[in-house]
């Protein structure tokens, strides 16, 4: 027996998922493995595929709305905000100011509660339990916030094509002000002391996973991923859309690549989205909340790219209008897409456990790969 | 190559490229593609580049070496013209919002067209997106199967004339 | 009273059946407690609806498990699945029997009873094997090989501790090394000031408790169950009684280790001041072990295996090995 087949006969294959623990939702990853180290990996998608580019295709611009906050369930704002911002750029919509200002405390609360809840599951992919509920103690602050102004708590429809459908109120203001509070004095205490600093925490995700500047460009990775590995890149700061760039906020780079990377670039957004909202708040200006958008939209013929950054990376919608009521085509870019498309390359190699962890690391949201 | 910074630079340096590539296959006959500067504002994008499908792998090239990264494959059936679209959004990493648009049309019968996986591994999934919704074929892509329909489904669904 | 207590008979029955009921009703509320200390430390509160304070919660699970069906898939071993679990139970409660709960609250004294406990400890390991092997499941196969490999590495300087304590005590006998240790604190074995054990002893000693987490592979060391890698690792297969026995099976088994170190390190039943001694105190530290046990497992997230190996072979046994040696120069030349 020649020794290539000897090594063919001692490996076995391995399915993670659809339903595992560890994939967070119906990823499936073909593991081929030797003893406990990964040979192959491939992520296997699809399993949750609902074919959203049609459905756009079928009804008019603002019934596709809904559909967008099915996506990226844990960042579903800012999914909303892409979508407007593809519209509104084809119609050519102006959208008022207060409006926009309403986006982006919306938007970054919502930021908020999608890193707090990576940082939970992520935390208990490493098999630490108790930081679970922390999180979710913190996240449950800004879900009764963002349900206050929106009416619902996961899949919100809150924008709208010109602005947003619901002013905030004084209480929402004073709301957000005590949970800023809140966060910065918890984020120091409870997140860093007790989970960053822990030792067996570290070495778990030190040096682990690596993605190289190049690899991440060329896979066209995004969002805290691309910055985990030094690559200054975010939409917010690279495309300004909205009134980000009246907002004064730093976009928080590492150049290592390993998993610690990406967790230290989402733990140090938080602060940064923190930032983005109190300033937001004190020039909240006064002001409509809906510009006036005809009623039945149909904007010229024209194919526009626009670009978001969600929780993941960046967002991109292609749309494509043949001057009808209807999008003639609608691209969904969805950021972990891509990301997720290295980890065949990055795990080749892994312990087990270590590939998991990694997988986790990238933070992923099936829904939105699988669109 | 060195890595050009300015943005009006890179813009001019990228036409000059690309207008490069069309002198090589000026003998054949062929409609002439074209290079257009776009304004960000109004379409999300800086310059957009039609391209012949046989061109696309050197055109990806001189993005490549100018450090941009693919961002997304859009296929667009134009059924009235019988012709397949593809958009290939390209945004650089250094500059700041910096997009180039690749554009090519394929005839809806027997599509295919090169494969950019050598080029970027990015690719590989958006072109078996692109062909999972479809059905566009792409040369020398290392593992063309769908991607998020079923394995066993035999429709293109973002086919114009495809009713389920 | 004490006559009928001296036929032997009698005696066998009544401990066994006593040691059962201990062993059973501790892995029943071990279950609770977990559950109750894992939700103060996590800012819940836990069961707290069926019984007084969840009292009853416990008794609830065992017969919802009870009434399940123990599912036996295609394809696995079925005999050995069925066997692996029950054989899982037994190891656990024999070692109770050594086990010298007071002066007088002891089973049976048996001169190697220390080793005895040690024996057994292996062959839960090896019910663990054979619960992994008979699923067929490659989940259940990694795991239980987890278990063989992280078992044999904790073991070895598991005994090189176990023969300091033989050196001080000079005794394997569980109830001699207890009684040896009797009267204030600075007679335990942790903190003896005689001989200047004191010095060795600390590392002994955290080398023993370390290597007891992991021998009952709780967290951080969970690795044969780790269930964000490997499912529910070599339970993944098993419902019902099966899956409620191999838990039972863990929570018996940190009784053991908290026993054992109680005896081998904290002076047994002895109290810290030398008064009145008695199973109160042996019951007050173990559980007392137990609640650290439990408090580590929901402080710290799991450790991967190679590092969980290499702490044991690289840094446990070299450890183990000087700190014998040192023993051995304490208990000769002072």
């Amino acid at each position: 027996m020649n020794l290539a087949r000897q090594h063919y006969e001692e490996t076995f294959v391995l399915n993670l998922g659809p339903q595992h623990p560890a994939t967070h939702g119906v990823l499936r990853v073909k593991v081929t493995m030797d003893g406990e180290y990964v040979i192959k990996a491939e992520p296997v998608l699809g399993y949750i595929h609902r074919m959203h580019e049609k459905i756009a295709e079928q009804g008019s611009f603002a019934q596709f709305m809904p559909y967008t906050a099915r996506m990226d369930y844990l960042h579903a704002l800012a999914f909303n905000h892409g979508y407007c911002l593809a519209v509104e750029r084809a119609a050519g919509i102006e959208v008022p100011e207060r409006a926009e200002y309403i986006r982006v405390i919306t938007v970054e609360l919502n930021r908020v509660a999608s890193h707090l809840l990576w940082w939970a599951a992520f935390l208990l992919d490493l098999g630490g339990f108790t930081p679970l509920l922390y999180a979710f103690d913190d996240r449950e602050k800004v879900v009764d916030l963002l349900e206050r102004v929106t009416g619902s708590r996961l899949t919100y429809c809150y924008f709208r094509f010109g602005g947003v459908c619901h002013d905030v109120d004084e209480e929402f203001i004073t709301g957000t002000r005590a949970f800023i509070e809140r966060l910065r004095k918890r984020l120091p205490t409870m997140y860093h002391s007790l989970v960053t600093g822990n030792i067996i925490l570290i070495k778990r995700i030190k040096d682990i996973g690596f993605i190289s500047r190049e690899q991440c460009r060329r896979y066209g990775a995004s969002g805290p991923v691309a910055r985990g590995s030094g690559i200054d890149f975010d939409v917010r700061r690279h495309e300004p859309y909205s009134v980000y760039p009246e907002l004064e906020f730093d976009v928080p780079v590492y150049p290592e690549g390993d998993s610690m990377a990406r967790y230290m670039v989402r733990m140090d957004e938080i602060e940064q989205s923190l930032r983005i909202i109190e300033q937001a708040l004190d020039k909240l200006p006064d002001g409509p909340i809906m510009a006036k958008v005809p009623r039945n939209l149909k904007p010229e013929a024209g194919s526009c790219y626009a670009a978001v950054e969600t929780a993941r990376g960046s967002l991109g919608h292609r749309l494509i209008c043949d001057g009808g009521a209807k999008p003639y085509r609608l691209k969904l870019r969805s950021p972990t897409f891509s990301n997720l498309s290295l980890y065949g390359e990055v795990a080749e190699g892994m312990m087990i456990a270590d590939a998991l962890a990694f997988l986790g690391s990238l933070d992923l949201v099936i829904p939105e790969i699988d669109r | 190559m060195e890595h050009i910074q300015d943005i009006q630079e890179l813009q001019a340096s990228l036409i000059s490229l690309f207008s490069a590539l069309d002198d090589e296959a000026a003998g054949e006959n062929v409609t002439s593609p074209a290079t257009i500067s776009l304004d960000h504002v109004r379409s999300g994008a800086n310059l957009e580049r039609l391209c012949r499908p046989e061109q696309l792998p050197a055109a990806a090239g001189i993005l490549d070496d100018q450090s941009f990264m693919l961002e997304s494959i859009t296929g667009v059936d134009r059924l009235e013209q019988q012709e397949f679209e593809l958009w290939y959004d390209f945004i650089h990493t250094g500059i700041p919002g910096y997009r180039v648009v690749l554009r090519c049309t394929l005839p809806r019968e027997e599509a295919e067209l090169p494969s950019l996986c050598a080029l970027y591994p990015a690719a590989n999934w958006h072109e078996r997106e692109v062909f999972d919704f479809f059905g566009i074929r792409f040369a020398d892509h290392p593992d063309l199967t769908r991607i998020l329909l079923p394995e066993d489904a035999d429709f293109y669904p973002l086919r114009k004339d495809y009713t389920p | 009273m004490n006559d009928i207590m001296a036929n032997p008979l009698v005696r066998a029955l009544v401990y066994m059946i006593g040691l059962i009921a201990f062993a059973g009703l501790n892995a029943a509320y071990l279950v609770w407690c977990e559950r109750k200390g894992a939700a103060r430390i996590q800012r819940r509160t836990g069961p707290c609806e069926v019984g007084w304070a969840g009292l009853l919660q416990p008794l609830a699970d065992g017969l919802k498990l009870m009434t399940k069906q123990l599912l036996v898939p295609d394809g696995v071993d079925a005999a050995l699945f069925r066997l692996a679990p029950i054989l899982a139970m037994l190891p656990g409660m024999v070692s109770l029997a050594v086990v010298p709960f007071s002066d007088t609250l002891q089973a049976r004294e048996m001169e190697l009873s220390a080793l005895l406990i040690f024996a057994f400890a292996s062959i839960g390991m090896l019910c663990v094997l054979l619960g992994g092997w008979a699923s067929g499941n490659k989940f259940a196969i990694i795991s239980s090989a987890r278990a063989v490999s992280q078992n044999l590495a904790y073991e070895i300087p598991m005994l090189l501790t176990l023969i300091t304590i033989a050196f001080i005590s000079g005794s394997l006998n569980l109830r001699d090394i207890a009684l040896e240790q009797q009267g204030n604190v600075f007679h335990w074995n942790l903190f003896r000031l005689e001989g200047w054990h004191i010095i060795t002893m600390w590392i002994s000693f955290i080398i023993f408790f370390i290597c007891s987490i992991a021998e009952t592979n709780r967290a951080p060391f969970d690795l044969a169950e780790a269930e964000s890698e490997l499912v529910a690792g070599y339970m993944t297969e098993y419902s019902s009684m099966g899956y409620g026995l191999f838990m039972m099976a863990e929570y018996i088994n940190i009784v053991v280790g908290a026993c054992l170190t109680t005896v081998l390190f904290l002076g047994g039943w002895g109290c810290p001041f030398g008064l009145a001694p008695g199973w109160w105190w042996f019951a007050l530290k173990i559980y007392l072990l137990i609640f650290t046990i439990i408090w580590v497992r929901w402080t710290y997230p799991r450790t991967q295996i190679y590092r969980l190996l290499n702490l044991s072979w690289k840094v446990m046994i070299p450890f183990s090995l000087v700190n014998l040696l040192i023993t051995a120069g304490l208990v000769k030349f002072l």
